[in-house]
């Protein structure tokens, strides 16, 4: 009896802990962030960090000046995004609504295969083939350009979006989309006017995460968005995101210089847009809910 | 079976023999200390020295040319890595401590810039390639080429190559020059994404290590000003210097090198250590 209840008390710390762990790790994680990003802010005013317009961190003087890096990733990700939501919702729909169940089961395996590509072959099959496409189709100085960037990122986002969308249409229940084609609704009626409001709180999260999931994206960027340290004016424009520039500098950074406290501060400033990305998402879930 | 008993004998006494012999000889550690640009090279020269000579330790650090060159002054570290030679004042210096720098060339450094193979222009000035890297040229038809927009291709900012072109292109070598690249340059993950990149875009001109050179990308003709010849960059006009983007790599010792250091030295100039330097993207010596 006695040993049942230690049992007991063990597992249910255990999960507990599991529970717990990823809670653990990001704050860790930001701890660790911190302690290494400040060593920075101690030189450097975080005013003039953001909004610095030249990057120049081994120069003498150096200036660390992160606004076209941040620019160059809001703009990637937002190209991505206008790409890959509609056609993700559109793709989710089809799957779980319109498609027979041949084609439904190809599909999906489809999508499986593309989340499973390595961000780095997608980067390097972007490079050979998209990148020179571009050049010729806009009649471009060079193809490396943020919209190159944000077609290969579209494409990596969509699987997530696809999956997470297609479970909040499969939410819904069965009696709003039988009760809408009841009254007369035509298919697409019952599809537009009933469903996906249904489930739109859903198919946000999941356009949220592919946001996540486009800003944190490294490998594939850095090889064809050209990484060029300029305000971008338009999607035709080589950019640089702060994410490459984290990978590209970190492996020749002096360590426990200021070069490479400010890539930690890059980081800090990363963190801060996806966990502001994150609780707006919240805010939106929750007061839909109500 | 006997056969096989005498067999391990010999190899047995061979290998003691052999084993004694070598850590009788090369014992000890070496000191090396100087170029940045260096210090990878010197790096995986002692890594593979160490696995010859396990008994030996060859420690490496960076800090820059000068820093290096202080230290041999000094007398704390055997070797002194350069990426230039020494000054005259650096020599008096060091002769006044009693120690006679004896200079040994290990590799060469030699940056070519490329251009699509389309592009007419084939040749330019230092003051030209200038102009075009920080920003004050942007189009090719300012340089007698076609009307199209020059696109930039740089290594990322701490690659040796990337502080080599800026200080001896962007500033010719003035060290108190303030010339930047332009924030319009493209810089790419590697060398050979430049590489890629020039091959498939007219637009664009680009630097990198000799190594890299191949038919898909255009060499450009090089001339330290107008009234000079300008010279391709091959292997031959590296090492007599006339190739304007080039410099020895150097590594100083304390006197003729003797015992362990001439031991390095010379597996520094080896052919093994030559595939070496090839291998860091430098042109070797030999």
């Amino acid at each position: 009896m006695k040993l049942r209840l230690i049992k007991e008390f063990i597992i249910e710390k255990l999960i507990f802990l599991s529970g717990i762990a990823s809670i653990l790790f990001v704050l860790s994680i930001f701890y660790f962030l911190l302690r290494e990003g400040t060593a920075f802010f101690r030189e450097v005013n975080l005013r003039t960090f953001i909004s610095g317009k030249y990057w120049y961190p081994i120069s003498e003087p150096p200036q660390f000046g992160i606004l076209p890096l941040i620019l160059g990733s809001l703009l990637v990700t937002l190209g991505a995004i206008i790409i890959s939501v509609p056609i993700s919702i559109a793709s989710a729909f089809y799957i779980s609504e319109v498609a027979p169940v041949k084609i439904k089961d190809i599909l999906k395996a489809g999508i499986e295969m593309l989340a499973a590509i390595p961000s780095v072959v997608l980067g390097f099959i972007g490079m050979v083939t998209l990148v020179p496409w571009l050049k010729r189709t806009f009649g471009l100085p060079t193809g490396l350009t943020a919209f190159s960037g944000s077609i290969m990122l579209g494409l990596m986002s969509m699987p997530t979006i696809i999956s997470i969308s297609e479970d909040a249409i499969n939410a819904v229940p069965k009696s709003y989309k039988e009760g809408a084609l009841a009254l007369g609704a035509t298919r697409w009626q019952a599809m537009y006017r009933v469903i996906l409001p249904a489930a739109l709180p859903g198919i946000i999260a999941a356009s949220m995460l592919g946001v996540g999931r486009v800003i944190g994206e490294t490998m594939a960027v850095m090889m064809i968005t050209g990484n060029a340290a300029v305000i971008p004016g338009t999607f035709l424009q080589p950019v640089r995101t702060l994410t490459a520039t984290i990978a590209a500098e970190m492996g020749e950074a002096v360590q426990g210089g200021l070069h490479y406290y400010s890539l930690f501060a890059i980081g800090i400033i990363l963190f801060v847009i996806t966990f502001v990305i994150n609780v707006t998402v919240d805010i939106f879930l929750h007061r839909n809910k109500k | 079976m006997r056969i096989l008993k005498v067999m391990l004998g010999v190899y047995l006494a061979v290998s003691v023999l052999s084993g004694s012999v070598f850590a009788q000889e090369l014992k000890g550690s070496i000191q090396i200390k100087g170029s940045d640009t260096m210090v990878n090279l010197g790096q995986a020269l002692a890594e593979e020295f160490n696995k010859k000579h396990p008994q030996v330790n060859v420690a490496v650090t960076g800090g820059g040319s000068g820093t290096g060159i202080a230290a041999l002054i000094a007398g704390t570290t055997d070797i002194a890595e350069c990426s230039r030679t020494m000054k005259e004042k650096e020599i008096k210096k060091a002769k006044e401590n009693g120690i006679e720098p004896y200079e040994i060339k290990v590799a060469l450094d030699g940056l070519a810039v490329v251009v699509h193979p389309s592009n007419p222009v084939s040749k330019l000035t230092v003051d030209e390639l200038a102009g075009i890297f920080t920003g004050k040229i942007t189009n090719w038809r300012q340089l007698g080429g076609n009307n199209l927009t020059i696109v930039i291709l740089s290594r990322e900012v701490n690659s040796g190559t990337h502080v080599y072109f800026k200080e001896h292109v962007l500033r010719k070598s003035n060290e108190k020059g303030t010339e930047e690249f332009t924030p319009m340059a493209l810089l790419m993950p590697s060398s050979q994404a430049i590489a890629e990149e020039i091959s498939q875009n007219p637009n664009a001109i680009g630097y990198y290590g000799m190594g890299y050179i191949s038919p898909k990308q255009k060499v450009i003709s090089v001339a330290r000003d107008k009234n000079s010849p300008y010279i391709l960059p091959s292997l031959e006009n590296v090492k007599n210097n006339s190739y304007p983007i080039s410099r020895p790599l150097l590594m100083y010792t304390q006197s003729q090198p003797q015992g362990l250091v001439k031991a390095f030295i010379d597996f520094c100039l080896s052919a093994e250590g030559q595939e070496i330097v090839k291998k860091a993207d430098f042109v070797p010596v030999q």
